[in-house]
């Protein structure tokens, strides 16, 4: 695509402390061009300080980033119109309703005001173009904000969690934006504390804790890494416990008040075996997610 | 470089125009000050001296026509004496035929020495038309511009300076805070574009506003109400204008390099323009305070804008004396904006 390589982004064994805190300590990756790119974990894991490291914003105090085969830090003018970076607190000039916002950050571009139509479109706020900022809710600024990132059309695209605080249908509809950007070939980096969407979007995820990186694979690598059982729980009293035990492949069965769980490494049979019997009331199969991971990579339950 | 500069103008404009505060505190507020102290001190040092009159002579319709004195005319000359007597009038013309009698009242001397003067003069000059002859001496007055001004004339430079002050200060230092603050200015280092356009389009906006603020307080204290009168000279006050625009402009950017919140930002704002209000000539003139206050207000960038714009504006003085507050206000821009440049930072932390 360009001279800059096979890989957007290089990320080389990147360090940054304040104080005695170390908020990345030690981050390596590569994203590839056209790749969407996760980066998961909880409050103060180190995700935006590793995304403005990238961004170029703020300069690690160790290690190496190439973006786009430059080195972002000290600000480099001819690599900032490739980028795009939606920052986790929105950025809005006051006063200005949403359609402004995007014709004067699209002016930064030399990008004309046409862009701004076409950005509230894509984002769902067409209805709000002459709404003030600040009269928007938290998820249509969270919106307009991705939508200011994008109105240049950028290369490499940088969102620190584009999702926060908005509400499902909103989730749903902004999935669909992401993977129309990405279907134009963009690049893109994310981060989020919602496990199962990065299961859902993303090409490859790291999970990020204290500034390190516990793991990064596709998601389903992550998953089937794991090697844990499927849980397929049913209404109590739907089947004994014994002849649940019974049942092909069951490796354990454990029942309380509501409900009874049969755990299985191959939920396939015992599903068939489930369905001849007729016994499918309230029934559930849940296998193991991102969640899980994290919970197997830290020792503690995910809070997002 | 256009694109940016334009549109972050616009943008800026825009939020300006949009904050019913910030446009209150830019144009009603001087405003109000203007118009009160306008109509308060109005007819200060143009009060005209009132007379009594009575009878028909050519001395009373002189008197009148000489536009320097308010005659009160009395049907009897009795009545007339009456009042100059408690006090209510300083004298009485009685003219009769070729009478002329000025009746006064002793007990405020400059006055009765003022109105003897008055109706002798007018009275000697009808004898010497009388005459037929011409004049021996011949005697013109000028009007010799003195330092006391009519208060309009010293008060609307006064404000509108302060105004103008104000405006540029808040302008400069509340964006620059905002901006950091809501994460803006990073977001702008993020967009390819230089510290130009940025600075640019911030200062033009205050230049912007500082020019209507200018035309709207000129166009009020011009209205027949408050009597400005403009000097032949005025438009060299623009140059002055301007650079005291800069110059607080400067201060404005050098506040918000300081202050990490609008909080912070007003408050140091106010240190910085209220004192500089109140030892600058903005309510009274200058030369009436101690000696030391006008030498302590020589440090003042507001000092030397009011100074300068009224040297201009109302005192009509000619270019050679553009050169002292324009040379200030410049040059206090220049080391104001050094430090504000040291000082300043995109980021929060
Ligand atoms: N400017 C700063 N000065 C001091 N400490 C900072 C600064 N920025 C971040 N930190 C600290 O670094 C750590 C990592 O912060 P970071 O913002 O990268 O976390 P995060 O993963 O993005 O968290 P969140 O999900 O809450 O956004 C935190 O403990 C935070 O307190
Ligand atoms: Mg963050």
């Amino acid at each position: 695509m360009t001279s800059s390589g096979a890989e957007a982004i290089v990320v080389d064994d990147i360090h940054k402390s304040y104080g005695d805190l170390r908020a990345v300590d030690g981050v390596s990756f590569t994203v590839d061009h056209g790749e969407f790119f996760g980066i998961l974990g909880p409050n103060g894991a180190g995700k935006t300080t590793a995304l403005e490291i990238m961004e170029g914003l703020r300069e690690p105090d160790r290690g190496s980033v190439r973006l786009l085969g430059i080195d972002p830090f000290p600000r480099k003018v001819a690599l900032l119109p490739r980028i795009g970076v939606q920052l986790q607190a929105s950025a809005f000039f006051d006063k200005l309703t949403a359609r402004e916002q995007l014709e004067t950050f699209a002016a930064l571009y030399g990008v004309g005001p046409a862009r701004a139509a076409e950005m509230l479109e894509l984002v769902g706020l067409t209805d709000k173009a002459n709404t003030r900022e600040d009269k928007l809710s938290g998820g249509q600024r969270q919106r307009l904000s991705i939508a200011c990132a994008l109105v240049h059309d950028p290369d490499v695209v940088f969102l620190d969690e584009p999702t926060a605080a908005l509400d499902p249908q909103a989730r749903r509809n902004l999935w669909d934006v992401l993977r129309a950007i990405r279907e134009r070939g963009k690049t893109i980096v994310y981060t989020t504390h919602y496990l199962d969407e990065a299961e859902i979007l993303c090409d490859r995820v790291a999970i990020m804790d204290h500034g390190k990186v516990l793991a990064m694979d596709t998601p389903a690598a992550l998953v089937r890494g794991l090697d844990a059982p499927a849980r397929i729980t049913l209404e109590r009293g739907a089947l004994t416990e014994s002849d649940a035990a019974a049942l092909p492949g069951a490796d354990d069965v454990s029942a309380d008040e509501q409900s009874l769980t049969i755990t299985t490494r191959t939920p396939a049979p015992l599903l068939t075996a489930l369905a001849e019997r007729g016994t499918l009331d309230g029934l559930q199969v849940r296998t193991a997610t991102l969640e899980d991971v994290f919970l197997h990579l830290t020792g503690r339950e995910y809070r997002a | 470089m256009k694109g940016p500069f334009k549109s972050l103008a616009i943008a800026m404009a825009k939020g300006f125009v949009r904050d019913k505060a910030t446009l209150f505190f830019a144009f009603v507020f001087p405003l109000m000050f203007l118009v009160i102290f306008g109509l308060l001190f109005r007819d200060i040092g143009a009060e005209k001296m009132k007379l009594g009159a009575y009878g028909d002579g050519e001395v009373i319709t002189a008197l009148e026509r000489s536009g320097v004195v308010e005659l009160e005319r009395f049907a009897t000359a009795a009545e007339g004496e009456a009042k100059v007597r408690d006090g209510d009038l300083p004298g009485l013309v009685e003219a009769t035929g070729t009478t002329v009698v000025l009746r006064f009242a002793a007990s405020d001397q400059a006055k009765a020495g003022t109105v003897q003067g008055l109706v002798a003069g007018v009275t000697q000059q009808l004898n010497v038309a009388a005459s037929g002859q011409p004049p021996k001496y011949d005697f013109r007055a000028e009007q010799v511009e003195d330092s006391s001004l009519k208060s309009i004339q010293y008060l609307t430079p006064g404000i509108l300076s302060w105004g103008i002050a104000v405006t540029a200060v808040f302008g400069a230092a509340i964006t620059l805070v905002n901006w950091r603050r809501k994460q803006v200015l990073r977001r702008l280092r993020l967009a390819p574009i230089g510290i130009t356009p940025i600075l640019t389009s911030r200062v033009v906006v205050t230049i912007g506003v500082a020019v209507t603020q200018a035309l709207l307080f000129i166009g009020v204290a011009l209205l027949p109400v408050f009597g400005l009168t403009l000097s032949g000279t005025w438009w060299l006050s623009i140059p002055v204008f301007l650079s005291g625009v800069l110059a607080f402009f400067a201060i404005g950017m050098l506040v918000g390099a300081f202050c990490k919140t609008e909080e912070a930002a007003t408050g140091a704002a106010n240190i910085v323009v209220l004192p500089m209000a109140f030892l600058s000539g903005t309510f009274f003139p200058i030369d009436l305070a101690p000696k030391w206050l006008q030498t302590v207000s020589q440090v003042f960038p507001l000092r030397h804008m009011n100074d300068g714009v009224t040297d201009f504006l109302v005192r009509g003085k000619g270019a050679e004396a553009l050169l002292l507050p324009c040379g200030v206000l410049l040059g206090f821009t220049l080391v104001v904006s050094f430090i504000a440049s040291r000082v300043f930072t995109w980021e929060e932390s």
